[in-house]
């Protein structure tokens, strides 16, 4: 017991350092993908359909952020089943929400044009 | 505080009008005293009903019993038994409000003898049971006491999770009796489309009581899916890979994916709909901004899914049967498998075609059509796969095989239909008439029913330990097919000729010998349920001359026939180890079945938990006070269930041990029996002579 | 349990705790199910708030009701509070004693408590201009995204002192343990979920 605990500790060791460092990262980073976009709304002036793309990828780099650095999920390993069932999420996501859009804006198109944006 | 201003707080809005005889007595027409007294022996035979089941347990002095072995008990098997037996009392009610539907049709033309609030009523009634308290907990059932063994787990990953789940669905199922007693109930259809189900249109507790019962359900059914997919991940046995797993196992897996995705849509949509009827929201309304197409959409992302996780099961089950019974292993189980996986995610694409109507584009309803007809592809594999599989085979034309056939003809034409329907041009002609109602039973009578009551004369003697009867198994069985054909077959020519669904009368003349005939069909189907009650009763008295304590009286080919009948708890001495597909199936062949283990270790099984018949009291008192505004009532089982679930998280001491002794002693004796038992040729196989031993096949048999 | 055990390799506890890790991995794995069917549920209120956003009936719309700086507040708090509480989850893994535990878990508390007083504080204000939901579609889109993450919020607060609790009483034992990785995912999960809110709905709302 003592022996494999011994074994196991510098592994440990490397992977307290990794973890830390994982943390301080993602603070890091996901401060910095929050500030720019606060800071490009309040003070860039740059056109609406600009600001919400912009808005839009800092959004979605954070959230890639919030999953490796905080949650640990990496797109590199052996066996994942909470990978897989991300990604299955994600596309259920997408076809529903996608396809929601898709209908009620067509539908309000043709009905309700005032609700366009 | 006067008296009435305390009333008021205590009563919310209950009063003497609630009570199913108050309208009659109030205004004695001769329709509300007609409607008023069905309504009123319906609520006595609720009462009555519930009364004779206490009476009688106390005079057998089983309380105890009940609650010790039964509602605290999380075992996975004696759940899926009371997920089954919510599911059949469901089951008999619903059945006869169609009963009285198809009545009221038959003499409809100019009147008939219901109201049509009261009509509205039956048929919201009868479709939310059958989709929500018949067809998921009997689904939930089977493959709660299915599936473990077939995968050779001990129990589910959160086996008190399932009883929570358990004791949701039955809350809503309770909720939904008592409406019979205190009434209205929602007039809104089992889709309750806003507006109509808004405070605006429907002030009434009805449409609160339809909320909170769905609710209920969808909460339990999405605790149901996580705990089945995540135990079909983590729990098989070593060597079960997920390509041996039987193909019922994974269409349970299936299943429990959509369940998981598929019910926050309508968890979505009924809470938006409370909110809009209890806190003056706008989501659905038809003022200041709201939008009831929100709804239809929220509601048929669910929708859609649904109807697949009431089939993939009775498609799961149907492959058994075919093989079981046919003597062969399943022809193309790779493609079966394949094909369930793409009707699993396929049916995230087309939900649009439920409204088709709406209003959007003609390319989106192209778009949604044709993901539409897409699907039939692989449930076409389907129907060759278990062609094939019967062919060259040894069929054996047991009562689930009837079943079995009598699906795989009528979902086929069934299918065909929808093939017509997912067609946007076609679909507006004949949606929202009875062709559509005609769609949808054929479906899910064939697709579900048969494919559950299959299940049902499969596995019962592996639960109970005996064989059902089987003269009036096979009665039931017939009569289901022919009351089926009877009653919907002529659906769709009423459809044709333009009659819509859920009317409770007409004027066209024309129509009245069809709807005679259906009439006639919801009878046939009434002797079904009749024969199947009968098959019940007479297995129970004669059960000690059927008994199969072998367990294995079908020759069955997966895990779950290679244990006693009934199972024990621990479900196996020591974990199976497979090593092929069909894993009982290939240990019989090689003459290793039965084998005695090396050794005995202590087992270690989750122990009773309250907090599943806790929830339930806290969850139905719950929705009671929301329906009736009892606030104060609300407030107490809200807290009673937070207070339940913190509680229940301090408890360490949650497993038991059964002793190594104990497993030894049952087993060695069973393997004696099983020695001392006479094994049967399939011939033999519906005879008293049937202990649950099968003989070897003849050798040449294609396997 | 499996032949080959596939330890979770993600957020987990390491090989130090033996018997809560194995006890993760179930756990953790059917934790993981339930935040994907979850994410469903707020995945369709963005989609139907996105929908509802011209529904505004006359009432008042983001311009008039949102404020950055609140927004930028509740943020900050947030996401400091799922660093904190990495920071927790590092310190029960290493098992850097029961004392940083503890007071890392205090700090991720008191952060996510004070997100809630913020959030309470700014509904209260549009509440004052007009903004109720029972105002119009877009409001009700509004009450009915942001407030469930906010209740989330809240019931992961409850959830952490019902664990400190625990912890006082059966000690750092296995339950408290998985259930502490538990949490945690459910914290990081709904900061998230926050990134969306905070993007769609009140940057989007004021770009
Ligand atoms: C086998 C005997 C059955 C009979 C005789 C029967 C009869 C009926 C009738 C008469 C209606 C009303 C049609 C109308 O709108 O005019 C109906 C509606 C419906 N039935 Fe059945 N049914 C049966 C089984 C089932 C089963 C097994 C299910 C589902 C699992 C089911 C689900 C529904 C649903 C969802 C509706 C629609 C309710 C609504 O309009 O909101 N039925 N059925
Ligand atoms: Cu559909």
């Amino acid at each position: 017991m003592s022996d494999s605990q011994r074994q196991s500790d510098t592994i440990d060791e490397n992977e307290r350092r990794h973890e830390l460092g994982s943390y301080l990262w993602g603070y890091g980073l996901a401060l910095a993908l929050t500030l720019v976009p606060f800071a490009l709304v309040a003070w860039s002036g740059w056109p609406r359909v600009t600001l919400l793309w912009a808005i839009g990828g800092f959004a979605l780099v954070q959230v890639v952020v919030h999953f490796r650095f905080f949650l640990h999920i990496s797109l590199a390993r052996q066996k994942r089943e909470d990978l897989h069932l991300i990604l299955f999420s994600t596309l259920i996501l997408v076809l529903m929400v996608g396809g929601t859009l898709w209908i009620i804006f067509n539908l309000y198109g043709r009905m309700v044009p005032e609700l366009l944006p | 505080m006067t008296l009435n201003h305390f009333l008021d707080l205590a009563l919310g809005r209950l009063d003497w009008h609630a009570l199913p005889f108050w309208e009659m007595i109030e205004q004695p027409t001769l329709s509300h005293i007609v409607n008023g007294s069905i309504v009123t022996a319906a609520a006595s035979l609720v009462v009555l009903g519930a009364l004779a089941t206490v009476v009688l347990i106390t005079r057998f002095g089983k309380w105890r019993v009940l609650w010790s072995d039964w509602l605290t008990s999380v075992d996975h098997k004696r759940i899926g038994i009371m997920f089954i037996v919510v599911a059949l009392v469901m089951l008999a009610r619903a059945i006869i409000e169609a009963v009285f539907m198809r009545a009221q049709q038959a003499v409809g033309l100019d009147g008939g003898f219901l109201s049509a609030e009261h009509f509205g009523e039956f048929f919201t009634t009868h479709g939310t049971i059958m989709v929500f308290f018949m067809a998921m907990p009997f689904l939930t059932g089977v493959i709660n006491y299915v599936m473990p063994l077939q995968i050779g787990a001990r129990d589910l990953s959160f086996p008190v999770m399932n009883s929570v789940s358990l004791g949701l669905t039955a809350a809503g199922a309770a909720l939904i009796m008592v409406s019979l007693v205190l009434t209205p109930f929602s007039t809104g259809g089992w889709s309750g489309y806003p507006p109509f189900t808004e405070a605006s249109f429907n002030p009434g507790a009805g449409v609160d009581y339809w909320i909170w019962a769905v609710t209920l359900s969808s909460l339990g059914s999405t605790m149901t899916g996580i705990n089945f997919a995540v135990t079909i991940y983590k729990e098989r046995a070593p060597g079960m890979h997920l390509f041996r797993m039987p193909l019922f196992c994974w269409t349970a897996l299936c299943t429990s994916i959509l369940m998981i995705f598929a019910m926050p849509p309508l968890t979505v949509a009924t809470a938006m709909l409370a909110l809009d009827r209890y806190l003056d929201f706008h989501f659905f309304t038809q003022d200041l901004g709201g939008d009831m197409m929100n709804y239809v959409n929220l509601f048929w992302l669910f929708g859609h899914p649904e109807v697949y996780i009431l089939i993939l099961p009775a498609f799961g089950v149907f492959s058994e049967v075919f093989s079981t019974f046919s003597g062969k292993r399943l022809y193309g189980y790779k493609g079966l498998v394949i094909a369930t996986m793409c009707i699993a995610v396929l049916s995230f694409t087309v939900w649009l075609h439920h409204f088709f109507t709406m209003g959007q584009s003609p390319s989106i309803n192209a778009a949604f059509g044709i993901a539409t007809m897409l699907i039939g592809v692989p449930t076409g594999v389907k129907i060759y796969d278990w062609m094939l599989t019967m062919y060259r085979g040894r069929v054996r034309l047991t009562i689930p095989m009837v079943y079995a056939l009598g699906f795989l003809i009528l979902f086929v034409l069934g299918g065909m239909t929808g093939i017509l329907l997912a067609n946007p041009s076609i679909d507006y002609q004949v949606h929202n008439t009875l062709f559509l109602v005609a769609h949808f039973h054929n479906m899910l009578v064939p697709g579900l029913l048969f494919g559950m009551l299959a299940g049902y004369q499969m596995w019962f003697p592996k639960a109970f330990g005996f064989r059902l009867e089987t003269r009036w198994g096979y009665r039931a069985a017939y009569a289901w097919i022919a009351g089926f054909i009877l009653a919907f077959f002529p659906l769709y020519a009423l459809g044709l000729l333009g009659m819509p669904r859920r009317a409770v009368g007409f004027i066209e003349p024309a129509y009245l010998p069809w709807t005679i005939i259906a009439g006639i069909g919801a009878l046939v189907v009434l002797f079904a349920l009749f024969s199947l009650v009968m098959q019940f009763w007479l297995s129970l008295r004669h059960r000690h001359e059927n008994r199969v304590p072998v367990g294995d009286p079908w020759d069955g080919r997966s895990l779950e026939w290679a244990t006693p009948a009934p199972v024990p708890e621990y479900n196996f001495p020591v974990t199976p180890e497979v090593s092929s597909r069909d894993a009982f199936m290939r240990e019989k062949d090689l003459g290793q079945a039965y084998q005695r283990p090396a050794e005995y270790r202590d087992i270690t099984m989750p122990a009773n938990s309250a907090l599943g018949p806790i929830l339930t009291v806290t969850g139905f008192l719950m929705a009671f006070g929301l329906v009736w505004y009892l606030w104060w009532l609300v407030l107490l089982a809200g807290v009673a269930s937070v207070g339940a679930l913190i509680a229940r998280s301090f408890v360490r001491r949650t497993t038991k041990v059964i002793s190594a002794e104990e497993v030894r002693e049952t087993h060695e004796a069973w393997l004696r029996q099983v020695d001392e038992t006479q094994a049967v040729k399939r011939d033999k196989e519906q005879d008293t002579s049937n202990r649950g031993r099968p003989a070897a096949p003849v050798s040449g048999a294609v396997q | 349990m499996t032949a080959t055990p596939s330890r979770h390799p993600g957020l987990n506890l390491g090989r130090a705790h033996q018997e809560a890790h194995d006890a993760c991995e179930v756990l953790v794995f059917g934790f993981w199910v339930f935040m994907m069917s979850d994410l469903i549920i707020f995945g369709l209120l963005f989609a139907n708030y996105v929908t509802q956003l011209d529904a505004l009936a006359g009432g008042p719309g983001p311009g008039e009701l949102f404020e950055m700086k609140s927004a930028f507040l509740e943020t900050l708090l947030l996401l400091t509070s799922s660093f904190t509480y990495g920071l927790a989850s590092y310190c029960l893994k290493y098992r850097h004693g029961r004392g940083w535990l503890t007071a890392w878990l205090g700090v991720t508390l008191l952060l996510g408590l004070a997100f809630i007083g913020f959030e309470l504080h700014d509904f209260h204000k549009m509440a004052g201009e007009g903004g109720v939901p029972s105002r119009s579609g877009f409001l009700s889109a509004f009450f009915a995204l942001v407030p469930l993450h906010g209740l989330h919020v809240a019931s992961a607060c409850l959830w952490m002192v019902v664990l400190m609790v625990q912890m006082c009483v059966h000690g750092l034992d296995t339950g408290v343990k998985t259930g502490l990785v538990r949490l945690g995912l459910l914290w990081h999960f709904l900061d998230i979920v926050w990134v969306g809110i905070f993007s769609l709905v009140y940057l989007g709302g004021l770009a």
